[in-house]
């Protein structure tokens, strides 16, 4: 091995560049007292589901590759069937988005949310009950732009779009 | 006075820090010296090529995530250049420009990762791989930005990609390549320069250029032996025929010339998503596919460049929603070939350093 007289030289350079590294700022943040804002399009917890918009199409739990959405209708009225269960296994969901992709009604998105630890492994699945009460903070994943506000609406959907996302 | 002695067997792993996994090696040593080695693998077997015969082509793009889990866009070009060869669908040209961004932006951060844990295996506890990290990081950010997610981005779709890049992610780009370069030099001078690093690495773990091709072993280890291979430029695929790049080879075939190697292809990995980005198109970037895509009964197999070396998807059609066979060849696996001819002759502390070397992600190796 070629370790002449040079010997130390190379590790000397590299304690030089560490310690410049103190003068850097440094790039870490302190979770969770400080916050990064997320991109909006991260694909996060707690799906956004407006249940007036939806139509029990089904479409969404089709295109799932681990069929965690499981939907039940009861009856069809007005052009659209009517939701009887909509629960969202998310303790087998990948946030792969594409049942948000597949959505033709803009009545799915993507959450913004990522603590989603629980005591309780029944608390991972989303019934419809939690998707209407969750916090509503649709992410623009595949959906790039939230629906025209209807009358019909819930609120949440209305500050949403007054929001941006 | 000579004593009789007998082989000592040790178990490197599977729970092993450095095996990066799930992976064991039972190791034969005589004294310190290793006599045999054995791999064990299939820890973390999924049984993808299986579940991926009940999925439709779309569903398929998430589970391509999950193999190299440290290069998923890689994963998902491979494969969907697989499917668009299987049913003969065009790709728009910003797609194309789009996705060698993606693929080489993947092969930084990716490369980051295998310097990065390389030196910590080495005995550089953590500063390297840390600073690697803070670059890593940048480009999971722009990743982020893009389609999302930070590991599993299934970003690439049949036919294009799921979604144009946002606004900011440009700007972000042209900051993190301006800034790239001066970080690969201060990697270049904290660590090639390093005596310690230089004795642990050169000369150990010699793997001849013969040998590497007969093992069918590619991406950095088969050119780090010198061997000038690499699918970019063998068979391009994309648009990487209209790049300028080099082709870094090692010359001792050694576990130092792999890392070298891998350092260097960063380098050109920010030349050519700089010319991509000077070339970039503007235009759709999915092309009409229809939903339930049902290619005509026959077969394909789409190589590209991993940062791992040839990641090949192997489809069999029988004109249905969902493939008949589907194959992976993946480099990880492929890599672990010649690990014996490696391995025996040199020192047990050198046997972490040879596997570091490799880079091997398990869940490819496994699937
Ligand atoms: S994000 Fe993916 S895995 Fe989760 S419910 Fe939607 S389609 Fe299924
Ligand atoms: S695809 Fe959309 S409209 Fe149809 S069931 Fe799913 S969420 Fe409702």
């Amino acid at each position: 091995m070629g370790l002449t007289e040079m010997y130390g030289l190379g590790i000397a350079k590299g304690m030089i560049l560490t310690l410049k590294h103190l003068g850097r700022k440094p790039f870490t943040t302190q979770y969770p007292e400080e916050r990064l804002s997320l991109p909006a399009r991260f694909r996060g917890y707690e799906f956004t589901w407006y249940i007036n918009r939806c139509t029990g199409c089904a479409t969404c739990a089709k295109a799932c590759p681990h069929g965690c959405i499981r939907i039940v209708t009861a009856g069809y009225a007005d052009n659209r069937y009517i939701v009887d269960t909509f629960d969202i296994e998310t303790s087998t969901c990948m946030y792969c988005g594409l049942c948000v992709e597949a959505c033709p009604f803009q009545a799915i998105y993507m959450g913004s949310g990522f603590e989603r630890a629980t005591y309780n492994v029944e608390r991972l699945t989303l019934d419809k009950e939690d998707l209407i009460a969750a916090p509503k903070k649709p992410s623009l994943y595949a959906q790039f732009t939230l629906p025209k506000p209807r009358e019909d609406d819930e609120p949440s959907l209305a500050e949403a779009v007054a929001r941006g996302r | 006075m000579s004593f009789k002695t007998e082989p000592l067997v040790v178990n490197f792993g599977p729970q092993h820090p450095s095996t990066h996994g799930v992976f064991r090696m039972i190791v034969s040593l005589d004294g310190e010296v290793i006599t045999d080695v054995e791999p064990v693998m299939g820890y973390l077997h999924r049984g993808v090529e299986k579940l991926a015969e009940e999925r439709t082509y779309l569903q398929n793009i998430p589970f391509t995530d999950r193999l190299d889990y440290l290069a998923s866009m890689s994963n998902n070009l491979a494969y969907v250049l697989a499917v668009e060869k299987l049913a003969n669908i065009p790709v728009s040209p910003r797609a194309q420009y789009l996705r060698v961004i993606m693929a080489e932006l993947q092969r930084i951060a990716s490369h980051a990762m295998a310097v990065g844990s390389f030196l910590n295996d080495a005995g550089a506890f953590f500063t390297p791989l840390m600073y690697m990290f803070r670059e890593r990081e940048k480009v999971l950010d722009l990743f982020e930005m893009t389609c999302g997610q930070r590991l599993t981005y299934n970003y690439m779709r049949v036919g294009g990609l799921s979604h144009d890049i946002p606004p900011e992610f440009l700007p972000a780009l042209g900051k993190f390549l301006d800034d790239m370069p001066g970080f690969i030099d201060e990697y270049e001078q904290l660590l090639s320069e390093n005596e310690i690093l230089l004795a642990r690495t050169k000369g150990v773990g010699i793997l001849p250029p013969q040998l590497a091709i007969n093992a069918s072993v590619s991406g950095p280890i088969l050119r780090g032996s010198g061997v000038k291979w690499d699918l970019r430029k063998a068979d391009p695929y994309c648009v990487y025929d209209r790049f300028d790049f080099d082709i870094p080879v090692g010359k001792a075939g050694d576990s130092y010339d792999r890392f070298w190697v891998r350092l260097q292809e960063m380098r050109q990995s920010v030349r050519i998503i700089q010319q991509a980005v000077a070339q970039l198109p503007q235009g759709e970037v999915r092309s009409q596919v229809p939903a339930t895509l049902r290619p005509q009964a026959g077969e394909a197999y789409a190589h590209i460049e991993a940062p791992k070396g040839e990641l090949g998807f192997y489809l069999v059609s029988d004109g249905s929603v969902a493939p008949y066979r589907f194959k992976i060849r993946s480099p990880s696996f492929i890599n672990l070939t010649p690990l014996r001819e490696m391995m025996v002759g040199y020192k047990v502390a050198d046997a972490v350093i040879i596997l570091g070397s490799l880079d091997i992600v398990l869940g490819e190796v496994d699937r």
